[in-house]
């Protein structure tokens, strides 16, 4: 689709593409605690605060527990919030995060994506944003800095319909700390991208309420001798509105494309699947990466494809797999471990495949943990290996096998 | 019949006296107000109020003097502390005596 604008491109890291996001988002509320290497995106939105270009409150607090602590009061009393973090940060907030999807309210989150010690490790892998999988967090993965800047604008959009917070992922330093072109849209488009944010929450001294109080597992009639829900129902409720939320997302990406130009109505990124006989499966940056990897695998005449997972919560069974089902092999490449186990995206793919026709066979390796770089080589040399382990046992095919040097 | 008709979609209820249910059988303490202590008494105005105005399960009246609805009063003795002329005492319940 053709948009008459004047593109405003400007080259800038990951964390400049979300400051300058939740400033196009007319967020009202900040709280953040600077980690590494979540930090210039902090510095950035108090910036913004102090010298104007910002209306919101930029609320210094001294904890990550307590910056998603004061995100989910402004937002049940109406407010915009935004807060960012990463890895122990994450971690910090875990009790928060249960708190804010429990509340139903709709803040966006920016994760850049740590690793968690020990021991000590400031760079990249998913093993933060996986480990708070089940807190009830919608959770959008980015592959590059265009993605993060349009995500963020996005996740407001899809939280505030759905009320469900919104965890936008990326990954620390490879985009982070990490320049490109970025096209920043017009103020205007994203106010009518955005309409303000609508609670479902009210404080009201005149009409008094209570919210989230100690809640029996079984309903009751309250006082105004209506039947309320339960614990349970409420957490039903939750559970339906992420597995409801897809129709959102995609809604919210194609609207994103008519004013923006940039279609994002996918819950992951395709490339070459149309005639893949392998897959590759790979989330955030490691996507782009699959990518070239599957150039070199081609050249050799290997028909492979690739699956960028972006939707991680809610996991699009069905739309993987529409596009699995011609695969022989897929190849799951993870940035986490759930150990004893395989890395998430690994679980999440075959329990999509379970009860389905497609008897693909399915290799998972770890790779990039704590910053260890990944080149499309070891991709490309991983699932050769892969390809090799259908006729003879190269690999245990319970475990995953990891990419390093023990 | 389900709960669909809520429309609530986290916990949400308006502050009520009994809104916990009522405390039952395992208070130990009640308070007792001294009506010859009670400020509001004593004035007989409308004074006052502390034990009103602390007591966390709303179940004090603004009454001269206060009132008390002992179903749902948990026998805190915050209403005790709180009196400044100390009215309020906290004395056994009588099943424990
Ligand atoms: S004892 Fe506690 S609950 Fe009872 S009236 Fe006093 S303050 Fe209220
Ligand atoms: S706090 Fe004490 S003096 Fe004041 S109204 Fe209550 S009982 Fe009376």
């Amino acid at each position: 689709m053709a948009i008459q604008r004047k593109s405003n491109i400007h080259i800038m890291d990951g964390n400049q593409a979300a400051a300058i996001a939740a400033r196009l988002s007319r967020v009202q509320v900040v709280a953040a605690y600077p980690i590494t290497p979540q930090t210039p995106l902090t510095e950035q939105l108090s910036l913004f605060v102090e010298s104007g270009e910002l209306k919101a409150e930029y609320v210094a607090v001294e904890s990550e527990h307590s910056a998603l602590a004061v995100c989910t009061s402004a937002s049940i009393v109406g407010a915009r919030a935004f807060t960012a973090t990463s890895a122990h940060g994450l971690a910090y907030m875990h009790e928060m995060l249960h708190w804010a999807a429990g509340a139903r309210l709709p803040i966006v989150l920016a994760c850049v994506n740590r690793a968690i010690g020990a021991p000590w490790n400031v760079l990249n892998d998913q093993q933060d944003s996986i480990a708070q999988r089940d807190t009830g967090w919608i959770q959008i993965y980015c592959r590059n800095n265009q993605e993060i800047l349009d995500t963020v604008i996005q996740a407001f959009r899809i939280a505030e319909q759905v009320y469900v917070p919104v965890m936008v992922c990326y990954d620390g330093y490879i985009l982070s700390h990490t320049e490109m072109p970025v096209d920043i849209p017009d103020q205007a488009d994203v106010d009518k991208y955005l309409p303000p944010y609508k609670p479902h929450t009210t404080l009201d001294p005149a009409n008094p309420k209570n919210y989230n109080l100690v809640t029996l597992a079984d309903p009751r009639v309250g006082v105004e001798g209506k039947l309320c829900h339960g614990y349970m129902e409420l957490r039903y409720l939750l559970q339906e509105a992420l597995q409801n939320s897809r129709e959102t997302i995609l809604d919210a990406g194609q609207e994103f494309n008519k004013i923006f130009g940039r279609d994002y109505a996918r819950m992951f990124w395709e490339d070459r699947n149309e005639d893949a006989e392998i897959t590759i499966v790979a989330m955030g940056s490691l996507a782009m990466e699959a990518i070239v990897a599957a150039d070199m695998l081609r050249e050799e005449g290997i028909k492979v494809g690739v699956l960028g997972l972006r939707v991680f919560r809610p996991f699009p069974k069905a739309d993987v797999v529409r596009v699995l089902r011609k695969s022989k092999l897929i190849v799951v490449f993870d940035k986490n471990i759930s150990y004893g186990s395989e890395g998430a995206t690994c679980s999440e793919i075959k329990s999509a495949l379970y009860g389905t026709y497609i008897n693909a066979s399915i290799r998972n390796f770890i790779v990039g943990l704590g910053g260890r770089d990944v080149k499309a080589r070891e991709l490309a040399d991983a699932t050769r290996k892969a390809i090799a382990s259908l006729k003879e046992t190269v690999i245990n095919p319970d475990y995953p096998e990891w990419i390093c040097q023990i | 019949m389900g709960t669909r008709e809520c429309n609530h979609i986290c916990d949400e209820s308006s502050p009520g006296i009994g809104e916990a249910g009522s405390t039952g059988e395992w208070r130990t303490n009640m308070p007792v107000i001294d009506e010859t202590k009670c400020t509001a008494s004593k004035l007989n105005k409308p004074t006052c109020f502390l034990c009103w105005l602390y007591c966390p399960e709303a179940v004090m009246t603004k009454g001269i003097p206060p009132s008390i609805n002992l179903l749902y009063c948990k026998g805190c003795g915050i209403c005790a502390q709180v009196c400044p002329v100390q009215a309020i005492t906290m004395a056994p319940e009588k099943k424990n005596l």
